[in-house]
């Protein structure tokens, strides 16, 4: 009962992503892109990066550019939880 | 009243602060005290007690009784001790023949319109009027009063237009005419320590007598607060409390903390055996300073409410009712639950909520529960929904996540700066310590949607209220600072000893910007620019500015942005360390502060250390002998958004609330129906109970040992003042569930007997903590951390020489408006608070006489936008957002602008968080409460969610009949 479909997983990770960035933009490009990286690194839970690793293999759809660029420096979580 | 058992001696006038000295000689002993001391002071110093009535040293003199009178050679007459000032060389005398008449004299006025009924008096043995007929020694009243104040009808059966009846009306407390020695404390104690100005003498001379309110006005209908403060002045039985009039006079007491908010009150326990009879501010306290409000001081009835459950109860399934089990087989129950889970979904799929109302040790031992036998870092705590956004703000700023300075600090402060906090009603004690300075001449800028009591109340007015449209905290703190930035207010001397000099250079090109500007973000705050740029003067110029803030600044998805504004403001300005400035968070619960300092949050260890790091999960390895998980786990919103995927099962909940204190109402119901073992711990069946599999009853703050950190990072003991009646703490509760799981996984069980071994271990793995320990605490009433080898006696204000951090950083904040916008559908903003005799969720306060104050949760709207809705004040309303609707009344006021509505989260029924949406700030996740919008219109009775949860409730909490 009670269910609300709108919380599926990946739209909120991307949409959470997103916040992160517009804060990290107001940093030079390169601190923003490290500040982002390690912020996701520190907080979020390898579930959730398993997640967002989904999003960006198949293309990043939604995510902003600094989150793009800050793929490579995010951790990929271990295959098994 | 007076203190009965171990008095805690009254010197009869307030301790001066002067640093020049006086001798004197008081009855020919010598006496040193500082200049501004009363000689009824200097003469208690000595041990001399000055016979008195009006005087007591919470107050400032006044000179009303003439019973302290006393002789200075020298000098004519006979001056009044309390209001005499010491002087050098004074040669003072205090007991001589002719004082002993005149007070002989004074103390038969009083008795003969008094009524002598000591015997059955609540006050026997506690009444400063009996003490002082005995200390002058009288022994017989010369004259029978004519006319009294105290006979209900004269002698020839006349009714007494002097007499009174006796007011009932405030729940906790009575007051008596009959009995009223006009000494006036009780009008002096409501200014001075409340604020609240309630009471008044009427009337002169023989006609004259205390009033509470306006004159048809009684005690409950006043303005009165229910603080206490006059209860506790009074020397006589006028004002009593209630429960002491029914209970009797207490005989045994026990220091310990109130478990309300995050002022950290210090209280007396005052017990007949194991009954509690009241509880009054410990004059020692260091946070309170002898005042409370009413819910530390008399709401604490819900220890023995009926609606407390006793006994463990488990179920099957959540369609079930009940079952009262041992505790033994709750135990086994919930472990096997939980180890099933574990087996089939991996360790990662079960986790903890810490309590922000438990003790730090029974928080300790609940993340310790995820790390060293769930094995993972799934542990998270309210304070997520709370003040999340303060931990991460000051800790990339300054480097460590707390307030900065003492209460004390604010008898210093000229500019009080109050953000997104209505201290009066949730911070009460606080904010008569601040109205205090104001009264004095402090200046205050209140930075909030809402016209709070701050903003105007007796005898306190703001001088700048910026009344933002919710969600715009960024653009308006952005602002302030480019402000002092562009009109060089800033302090150079101070950034360049203490921040980083490049950083700053990089941070003012940022915030120069002209669309920081007042002008610019004016359309969009709704502050005009020249208010705000008189604020940001008066900030940055005015003096000692200290910055005051509570949920109004973190409860929005840009929270972590406005702390970070908030740490740059008072770098810029050089507000940080010392005493009067600083930049404090105003938690909520009582133990926000410590549930964060002991490693509630998914990615940290006690004492805020990443759990990545090597070092730090070494130290806690070797203590717990198991190897602790280096991912930083899940966060409650986290958690339920896994259970609704489906891999995340398993939760023990201690002592919150989720369900009705937590965002989005649907989706936490969803998420925790989705789990397979849901363990609540808690005093009553709360909303989250209701998805619950296991129900582990709870103990209240007065059944165990442990402390509280309050917001200013002091310590502070609770004391067991009475037996748990559950027969277990909540620590042993974890600890029973930790050995049941160990029992069944493996490895070696834990062995606590007491708290205070428990506080070892934290000193032991946590550096802040180094220094504290039972002893320690029982020896200085309180610390504050950090408490170690650097500060053995703990730290009342932080970064005093350097920021924890070493230079202190400027970060750039960027104003990026909230997803939740208004539109045609939801033109409105909805933002949420709380009350002053509610307390959070309220499953406490709803269970006490303070419902007399607030028995439903209202919606606050302006007239105007009530009156284009055609709704009236009083009526049943609909409150819809994107997430939810719920009905509630409609209180029409001009507190909140047009285009804002305001409301509390105190009452089930009304599950205001059913309206609250899921966005969440952007560093944390701590949810937005503060922004929804919202449309509101007329409605003729509850909504359908209401009534189906309502019924799902009352299904879901129904217990099996013992067989
Ligand atoms: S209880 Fe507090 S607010 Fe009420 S009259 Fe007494 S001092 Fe004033
Ligand atoms: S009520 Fe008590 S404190 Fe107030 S004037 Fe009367 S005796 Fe004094
Ligand atoms: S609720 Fe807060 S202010 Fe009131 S008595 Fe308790 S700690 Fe003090
Ligand atoms: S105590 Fe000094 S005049 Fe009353």
């Amino acid at each position: 009962m009670l269910h609300d479909p709108k919380h599926s997983g990946h739209e909120k990770l991307v949409y959470m992503a997103n916040q992160i960035a517009k804060f990290m933009e107001s940093k030079p490009h390169d601190e923003g892109v490290a500040g982002l990286a390690a912020h996701i690194n520190d907080f979020w839970e390898p579930r959730m990066r398993r997640h967002l690793f989904e999003v960006l293999d198949a293309g990043g759809q939604g995510l902003r550019p600094l989150v793009l660029d800050a793929a490579q420096k995010i951790k990929r979580p271990a295959q098994t939880a | 009243m007076k203190d009965f058992i171990l008095p805690d001696r009254d010197f009869g006038t307030p301790a001066s602060r002067a640093k020049t000295m006086v001798s004197l000689t008081i009855d020919g002993f010598d006496v040193t005290v500082p200049e501004g001391t009363s000689i009824m002071r200097a003469a208690a110093e000595i041990g001399i007690q000055v016979p008195k009535l009006c005087a007591t040293d919470s107050l400032d003199a006044f000179g009303s009784c003439r019973l302290c009178l006393v002789e200075i050679e020298g000098r004519p007459g006979t001056p009044a001790s309390c209001t005499t000032p010491v002087a050098p060389g004074l040669k003072v005398h205090t007991q001589t023949g002719r004082l002993e008449q005149l007070r002989k004299g004074v103390m038969e006025l009083y008795i003969s319109d008094h009524p002598l009924d000591c015997l059955t008096c609540a006050a026997n043995g506690d009444c400063e009027l009996q003490d002082m007929a005995g200390a002058v020694g009288l022994r017989d009243v010369r004259y029978e009063a004519v006319e009294t104040h105290f006979r209900a009808r004269d002698s020839s059966g006349q009714a007494n237009p002097q007499w009174l009846p006796k007011d009932d009306s405030n729940p906790y407390f009575t007051y008596d005419p009959a009995k009223c020695i006009v000494c006036s404390r009780c009008v002096r104690a409501c200014e001075e320590v409340q604020g609240t100005f309630a009471l008044t003498i009427e009337g002169r001379g023989f006609d004259s007598r205390v009033s509470a309110g306006m004159g048809s006005d009684n005690f409950l209908s006043s303005e009165c607060v229910s603080c206490g403060a006059c209860v506790q002045a009074c020397p006589t039985a006028t004002l009593q409390e209630k429960s002491v009039i029914e209970l009797g006079t207490p005989k045994r007491e026990v220091i310990t903390t109130c478990a309300y908010c995050g002022v950290g009150c210090s209280f007396k326990a005052e017990l007949r055996g194991d009954e509690l009879v009241r509880m009054t501010p410990y004059k020692h306290g260091r946070a309170n300073r002898g005042h409370s409000c009413v819910k530390g001081r008399f709401a604490w009835g819900y220890a023995n409410h009926q609606d407390r459950i006793l006994e463990p109860m488990i179920r099957d399934s959540i369609d079930e009712p009940w079952r009262v089990v041992s505790w033994a087989e709750a135990m086994d129950h919930a472990a096997s639950r939980m180890k099933r889970i574990i087996d089939t979904h991996g360790r990662h799929a079960v986790g903890v909520i810490t309590s922000s109302r438990c003790t730090n040790e029974e928080t300790y031992l609940v993340q310790k529960l995820a790390r060293a036998v769930f094995r993972n870092n799934n542990t998270d705590t309210c304070a997520r929904v709370c003040h999340s956004p303060t931990g991460y703000g000051l800790g990339q700023t300054f480097g460590t996540s707390a307030g900065t300075q003492d209460f004390d600090s604010v008898e210093y402060t000229d500019v009080a700066v109050i953000i997104g906090a209505n201290p009066a009603a949730a911070h009460p004690v606080f904010a008569s310590r601040l109205k205090k300075r104001l009264r004095q001449g402090a200046k205050l800028i209140v930075i909030d949607p809402r016209r709070t009591e701050m903003v105007d109340g007796p005898h306190i007015k703001a001088d700048h209220h910026l009344a933002l449209t919710p969600g715009t905290n960024v653009a308006v703190v952005s602002a302030m600072a480019h402000v002092i930035v562009t009109e060089g207010l800033f302090n150079e001397d101070f950034i360049r000893n203490r921040c980083d000099w490049d950083e700053f250079q990089d941070y003012a090109e940022f915030i120069s910007q002209p669309h920081h500007s007042p002008e610019a973000v004016q359309i969009l705050t709704g502050v005009p620019a020249q208010e705000l740029r008189a604020a940001a003067r008066t900030y940055a110029r005015g003096g000692n500015g200290a910055i005051y803030y509570g949920l109004g600044v973190t409860e929005h998805s840009q929270g972590s942005t406005t702390v970070i504004g908030i740490a740059n403001l008072a770098m810029l300005t050089g507000n940080i360390g010392r005493p009067g400035v600083g930049v404090n968070p105003l938690r909520g619960q009582n133990n926000v502060q410590g549930s964060c300092d002991m490693g509630s949050f998914p990615h940290e260890l006690p004492g805020y250390r990443h759990v990545k790091n090597d070092a730090v999960r070494e130290v806690f390895q070797k203590v717990w002998g198991v190897e602790i998980d280096s991912e930083p786990g899940l966060r409650i919103p986290n958690m339920l958004d896994a259970a609704v995927e489906g891999t995340f099962k398993g939760i023990y909940i201690q002592g919150e609330d989720i369900l009705q204190s937590d965002p989005d109402t649907k989706h936490v119901a969803a998420g925790l129906a989705a789990m397979d073992c849901v363990i609540v711990h808690d005093l009553f069946l709360n909303e989250t109970a209701n998805y619950a599999h296991v129900f582990l009853p709870g103990s209240t703050f007065l059944e165990k040992d442990g402390t509280f950190t309050n917001a200013e990072r002091r310590i502070n003991r609770v004391r067991k003042v009475m037996a748990p009646k559950t027969g277990y703490a909540d620590w042993e509760v974890t600890q029973m569930l930790a050995n049941a799981m160990l029992g069944k996984t493996g490895g070696a069980g834990w062995t606590y007997t007491h708290p205070s071994q428990i506080m070892d271990e934290i000193a032991l793995t946590t550096p802040s903590f180094a220094g504290v320990n039972y002893a320690l605490l029982e020896e200085k009433g309180s610390v504050q951390w950090p408490c170690n080898e650097a500060a053995p006696e703990g730290t009342p204000l932080m970064h005093v020489d350097g920021f924890v951090r070493g230079k202190g950083r400027f970060i750039n904040t960027e104003y990026v408006a909230t997803d939740e916008r208004t539109g045609p559908r939801f033109p409105l903003l909805l933002t949420t608070g709380r009350i002053l005799s509610q307390y959070n969720v309220g499953a406490q306060t709803r269970r006490t006489e303070n419902v007399v104050w607030h028995d439903e949760d209202v919606l606050e709207i302006h007239p105007h936008d009530a009156e284009v809705r055609g709704i009236r004040d009083g009526q049943l309303v609909r409150l819809a957002s994107r997430s939810g609707e719920t009905t509630l009344r409609a209180a029409l006021t001009d507190r909140v602008n047009p285009g804002v509505v305001y409301t509390t989260f105190h009452h089930p029924e009304t599950q205001a968080n059913v309206i609250t949406t899921d966005y969440s700030d952007w560093a944390t996740n701590c949810p937005e409460y503060k922004v929804t919008a919202v449309q509101v219109s007329p409605s003729n009775g509850p909504t359908e969610w209401q009534e189906e949860y309502n019924a799902f409730a009352a299904r879901s909490r129904r217990i099996a009949a013992a067989e």
